[in-house]
């Protein structure tokens, strides 16, 4: 059973410029199920949220559809026939995923538990707990597709982290995730986040390095966002638009 | 793991944040969005104070949006005046986008300040935005884009005049050197100190067709496109939207005294001939009408003016009445 434990972590992922969704049409069955990896990490919690709140599926027909919606993208091919010239590959992976639940419905062949669909390795329950959260403090009027889009930003920026994690672990830039972590991840649990002079003495550092070590993970945190949005998108223009989007910067 | 929600929106405020590491100025939160810049609060390192930093937008930071930032923070720079944010630094990010540094003025926008402050408070205020747009006008510069939210009133009373982003300078190009200034604007030999010719620089709009500022406060001619038209007297009409919009709150006319409602009426003509020839000039009007004098924009009827002046030298004349009626009492009592 594959391990989508909800994030690639920056392992499973591939190298910069290799687009992942080219690679789930190759002919290489080998790369197309690592593409497919890869698109299921950063996109089950999207599907989740979106069968959530815009088809209004309990969570446990939620899990059983976003399991069978992967399972048959991959068996059937469904993003064979997507085109980078007519849409961004998030909105077409979201009309094949509402087109697939449209069709499960007026068919009357709701999935029963299990469903048939290879199980995969998701934290459901987690994503549950992320979408209780996120309702508290959406505006009234967000839709269902603001929903997919925000889950896919979270799922992004989430494995970026995780990735930022992996690559300061054991080496001498551990501090420097160190500092980010107290600093940007602090939680808002109503705690004002930790001043730059509180942060140095709790770490020994001095403010400079504070704030050396801040830029430098920020800079680099920016860095495997990126990597993963181009990897992750149709062609060079949707990447420059979802960059823009982002981070409201034109990349050359 | 999962990111919660606020640990997502910072993320994504910090990393859309320009890099400034090992700049003099570090970035904080945006605190303001014009049409070519976001204006970031920073600190200033070598300063120790807070100041304000405009850095190009990512969407529009190309090389000639850049020359154009530059510009704006020259103007500001030549402009010295209470009424503009004074500028003291301008430079390059690492990532290749122009910023320019200012001082941080905090306050209320004006459509917030005249929603809470008495008529009289708020036609001051806007007499001090036509004051400054005449000092801009006195150096050669139109600003192009006057409205309420560009304006910002200070905790201590200080009126600001924000976002030269599309400001032209137009006093003191070709034509004017020929001697053909455009109204309302200093000519080489005016008395004032008009603004050196900003070599190499490309104005905002040099094509006709192209429209730049806001509907609703733009002049007929500027939202025509029609650059070559533009003087002083297109910011008269922007000055003159500007008032309207803050007497008039939430579509009452009711109750405006005509003398002001024919200082805007003026001010918005459609024909720039009709319109105040200068900002100075209409702040002398605003200035009449504050201190109840006849204003330049209205013909007053006698009755309305015997009104007026009743009401300015209210307590005199009472005094006086007061007196000849008590004289007259007197007399009368004397006679029986």
């Amino acid at each position: 059973m594959p391990d989508h434990s909800g994030r690639t972590g920056g392992r499973a992922f591939p190298p910069t410029r290799q687009s992942v969704v080219a690679a789930t049409r190759g002919d290489d069955a080998d790369a197309r199920r690592a593409a497919f990896e890869v698109l299921i990490a950063l996109y089950w919690r999207s599907v989740y949220s979106h069968l959530r709140m815009k088809w209004r599926a309990e969570p446990a027909d939620a899990e059983d559809l976003a399991q069978e919606f992967f399972a048959r993208a991959m068996a059937r091919g469904f993003f064979d026939d997507y085109d980078p010239a007519r849409a961004r590959f998030r909105a077409f992976l979201r009309t094949c995923l509402d087109r697939f639940v449209a069709n499960a419905r007026r068919g009357e062949r709701r999935l029963k538990r299990g469903g048939g669909a290879k199980a995969l390795s998701l934290d459901f329950a987690g994503a549950e707990r992320d979408l209780a959260a996120a309702t508290m403090d959406a505006a009234p009027e967000s839709d269902g597709d603001a929903w997919f889009d925000r889950a896919w930003v979270r799922s992004l920026f989430a494995d970026a982290v995780e990735a930022l994690r992996a690559e300061c672990a054991g080496t001498p830039r551990e501090i420097r995730f160190r500092v980010f972590e107290r600093h940007d991840l602090a939680p808002g649990d109503g705690t004002p986040r930790p001043g730059y002079r509180a942060l140095g003495e709790e770490l020994g550092l001095p403010v400079t390095q504070v704030t050396n070590h801040l830029a430098w993970a920020r800079r680099e945190l920016r860095r495997l966002v990126l990597d993963r949005l181009r990897s992750l998108s149709g062609s060079d223009a949707e990447f420059r638009a979802e960059a823009e989007d982002l981070f409201g910067v034109r990349i050359p | 793991m999962t990111l919660p929600e606020h640990a997502l929106a910072h993320l994504q405020q910090v990393l859309r944040t320009p890099e400034s590491a090992g700049e003099r100025y570090t970035l904080h939160e945006p605190v303001g969005q014009g049409g070519m810049g976001t204006v970031y609060r920073a600190s200033d390192r070598a300063l120790g104070r807070d100041v304000a930093v405009k850095v190009l937008r990512g969407d529009v930071a190309d090389a000639e949006a850049a020359v154009r930032l530059e510009r704006e923070a020259r103007i500001l720079a030549r402009l010295e005046h209470p009424g503009i944010v004074p500028v003291h630094d301008v430079g390059t990010l690492g990532d290749g986008r122009v910023f320019y540094v200012m001082k941080l003025v905090r306050g209320r926008r004006l459509q917030e300040f005249a929603g809470a402050a008495p008529r009289s408070d708020v036609l001051r205020v806007v007499l001090r935005v036509c004051e400054t747009v005449g000092f801009a006008h006195a150096h050669g510069v139109v600003h192009r884009d006057l409205k309420p939210s560009n304006i910002m009133v200070g905790a201590f009373g200080e009126v600001l005049v924000l976002d030269w982003g599309i400001a032209r300078v137009v006093g003191t190009g070709r034509a004017a050197a020929r001697g053909e200034a455009r109204p309302g604007l200093a000519a080489p030999a005016s008395s004032g100190d008009p603004l050196p010719a900003l070599h190499g620089v490309p104005e905002p709009d040099t094509a006709p067709g192209t429209v730049l500022g806001t509907p609703g406060f733009m002049a007929p001619e500027q939202a025509r496109g029609e650059p070559a038209l533009v003087d002083a007297r297109t910011d008269v009409y922007g000055l003159g939207a500007i008032l309207r919009a803050v007497v008039v709150r939430e579509g009452d006319g009711r109750g405006v005294p005509r003398p002001l409602e024919a200082i805007w009426t003026r001010a918005l003509s459609p024909d720039p001939a009709a319109r105040y020839p200068s900002a100075a000039d209409m702040a002398a009007d605003i200035t009449r009408f504050l201190d109840a004098q006849p204003v330049a924009a209205y013909r007053e009827p006698l009755t309305e003016r015997a009104g007026r002046v009743f009401r300015k030298y209210q307590t005199a004349i009472l005094l006086v009445l007061t007196y000849l009626a008590v004289r007259l009492l007197f007399l009368v009592m004397r006679g029986y």
